[in-house]
């Protein structure tokens, strides 16, 4: 039984069948990649798994929970963070106060009146959240406004959102999507560390073969909103069935 | 000091300052001289309006400034407010406690209402649901609602109300357990006199206390996520924080300040009409906002003082008022120079306005406090030489 379990999950729009009859079982502390070439459901899944979408059919059960029916600040609250394409950080606020809004839900749940003591006033929120700056290694940045930062920068930033709440289950989608070679190792080795550092699950959305073949321990190939192949990256590279659903477009 | 970093408690003091001494300071030339009888400001009636309009965008900040969702219909509270209040005095006395307390909680209960319907959307249908709710109120204030409302004459206070509370010998007028709100001390000093209004002091209370709890929600925890719901919505619900609780609060909040200042200007003048909630008196409110300095805490107070100064001093101004000051210019030139400024004087006062507003808009986005902050920049370089300490966080 996995912390993540995805049975028969269907979604039309319209005529087209983004997702048919979709099984995915994430296992704890595992990465666990879902590649497929353009169209194959890949987005339309993952924002199933956050409460964005609604499925025609099928289940989704997190931690034993359904997640189905739920609204994307309740399903944060049950323990899966995500990560944008196009990092989400508050852009007008500091660096600080980014990681601090994170610390609060984190504590104080989705809502919580607390309009007369000075934000200063939470010593253990500061803690934790100097503490993840300092983890990301931008505790120097600190008092920078968000916007300023480098992409590079603005992605560890969210990163250090996700983390800060300590999430059971972290949903990447693709997280290295229009990034330099560079900038694409540094997020490889920034997430390998997070997995070394704590226990964490992660399901990474990815079209970078080089991304995915780092991390992963399990793969499951999506193509034309069915699963193809759920298998480990080794029997994934050499797969027939792979080969021909990617065509050409890669060379995995 | 009171919870405030230093920063916040000078700007703390430095307001409460000036409304204390505002009878001082608003006159600052001589009662009889001609620029007294032009430019002072320093009378009740005035001031009253500073105050209670400073109240009423304070708390239009909180909202609009902080989450930046722009109500477009906020007037609509105030008005709610002064009926509230003018009902207190019918039906109870003249006392003004009951009436304000009432005034804050049924604006209260009224943002209650539209913030939750109108919170279901956001940006400009946010703005015409508001408007749509307070222009609703007017109109039903004139029709629907005339027994509550006394419809086109105002509701106002009549003999033969019940006023179950009031004594034999209670005051006839808005009191503060008997301190009557209209009454005045006046202070000559050779040539200079200031007026102490009972109703002035206690409307710069009211602001006095407005201001320091703006303060506190602006740096609060809930603060905090205002301001995060204005810079992303999206990351909001993915962090699992529900926006629409905050929302409302930050809603009801802005409405009860509204409320006040509904009430409170029930209480220095105790009557009032369906014209208070129409829509110009909700876009007013939006232009003080917005020439004082959106999202900080002093721009608000601003923005209310300029504009009620323009209205109430430049309207004043006529074309003998100018010829007496240019009596000295040739005939020629002072004729000229009072044509040019004719247009933005009296009934002009508006043009004046929109100039100073366009230029705001356009040179200072941040509005006079982003001015202020420019100003001070320079200083601070040419003193210290250091740049990198000069005008940030406009927002803070």
């Amino acid at each position: 039984m996995g912390i993540l379990e995805v049975k028969g999950i269907n979604k039309r729009f319209g005529g087209l069948q983004a997702l048919g009859d979709v099984n995915l079982s994430v296992q704890e502390n595992t990465v666990h990649a879902i590649i497929g070439p353009n169209g194959a459901g890949k987005s339309t899944l993952l924002n199933v798994l956050v409460g964005k979408l609604i499925p025609d059919s099928g289940s989704v059960m997190f931690d034993g929970q359904s997640v189905l029916g739920r609204k994307p600040h309740e399903i944060n609250q049950m323990g899966i963070s995500r990560v944008f394409q196009t990092p989400e950080i508050f852009a007008d606020l500091s660096v600080f106060e980014n990681v601090l809004i994170p610390c609060f839900a984190k504590r104080d749940g989705s809502f919580k009146m607390q309009a007369i003591g000075a934000v200063t006033g939470h010593s253990d929120i500061h803690t934790t959240a100097e503490a993840i700056l300092d983890d990301v290694n931008m505790l120097d940045k600190r008092h920078m406004t968000a916007a300023s930062l480098s992409r590079g920068d603005k992605r560890r930033l969210e990163m250090a959102m996700c983390l800060v709440q300590e999430p059971k289950l972290l949903l990447l989608d693709e997280p290295t999507a229009g990034m330099a070679r560079a900038d694409t190792n540094n997020t490889i080795d920034l997430l390998k560390e997070i997995k070394e550092k704590r226990d964490i699950t992660m399901c990474i959305i990815e079209h970078d073969m080089h991304v995915v073949f780092s991390l992963s321990e399990r793969i499951t190939v999506l193509a034309q909103g069915m699963p193809l192949v759920e298998d480990t990256p080794d029997n994934i590279k050499g797969h027939p069935k792979v080969r021909e659903a990617y065509l050409g477009e890669a060379q995995v | 000091m009171l919870g405030l970093n230093s920063r916040d408690f000078k700007l703390f003091i430095v307001v409460c300052l000036m409304a204390l001494a505002a009878p001082i300071l608003l006159n600052p030339f001589p009662t009889a001289s001609a620029l007294g009888e032009s430019f002072n400001a320093g009378y009740p009636a005035l001031m009253q309006r500073f105050v209670i309009f400073g109240i009423l965008v304070i708390g239009f900040n909180i909202l609009f400034g902080l989450t930046g969702y722009l109500s477009f219909g906020h007037a609509a509270f105030l008005g709610v407010g002064s009926y509230a209040a003018v009902w207190m005095f019918k039906l109870l006395s003249y006392n003004v406690v009951p009436a304000i307390i009432l005034s804050v909680i049924v604006a209260g209960l009224f943002a209650v209402v539209i913030g939750y319907v109108s919170l279901r959307r956001s940006g400009i249908y946010f703005s015409i649901l508001t408007l749509a709710f307070a222009q609703m109120s007017y109109q039903l204030a004139y029709s629907v609602f005339t027994p509550l409302t006394n419809g086109e004459t105002g509701l106002q206070v009549y003999n033969d109300d019940p006023q179950i509370l009031m004594g034999a010998n209670s005051p006839t007028s808005p009191h503060f357990f008997g301190l009557e709100m209209n009454s005045q001390y006046t202070l000559d000093i050779s040539g200079w006199s200031f007026v102490f209004q009972n109703g002035y002091y206690l409307s710069a209370i009211f602001l006095i206390l407005g201001f320091y709890l703006s303060i506190r929600i602006f740096r609060s925890p809930t603060g905090l996520m205002l301001r995060a719901i204005k810079s992303n919505q999206t990351r909001m619900s993915y962090t699992g924080i529900n926006t629409k609780p905050y929302m409302l609060a930050a809603f009801v909040i802005s409405g009860m300040y509204a409320g006040l200042a509904g009430g409170l200007l029930a209480a220095m003048d105790p009557l009032t009409g369906a014209e208070r909630m129409f829509w110009t008196a909700s876009g007013e409110i939006v232009v003080m906002a917005i020439l004082g300095g959106v999202g900080t805490l002093i721009g608000p107070v601003l923005g209310a003082g300029i504009i009620k100064y323009l209205e109430n001093i430049v309207s004043k101004i006529n074309d003998s008022i100018l010829h007496q000051w240019f009596a000295f210019m040739p005939d020629w030139l002072e004729g000229v120079l009072v044509t040019i400024i004719h247009p933005f004087i009296g009934k002009g006062w508006h043009l004046t306005l929109g100039l100073l507003f366009m230029a705001v808009v356009i040179f200072l986005p941040g509005g006079l406090v982003q001015g202020g902050q420019k100003i001070g920049g320079l200083f601070r370089r040419k003193k210290t030489d250091d740049a990198a300490d000069g005008a940030k966080t406009p927002a803070e």
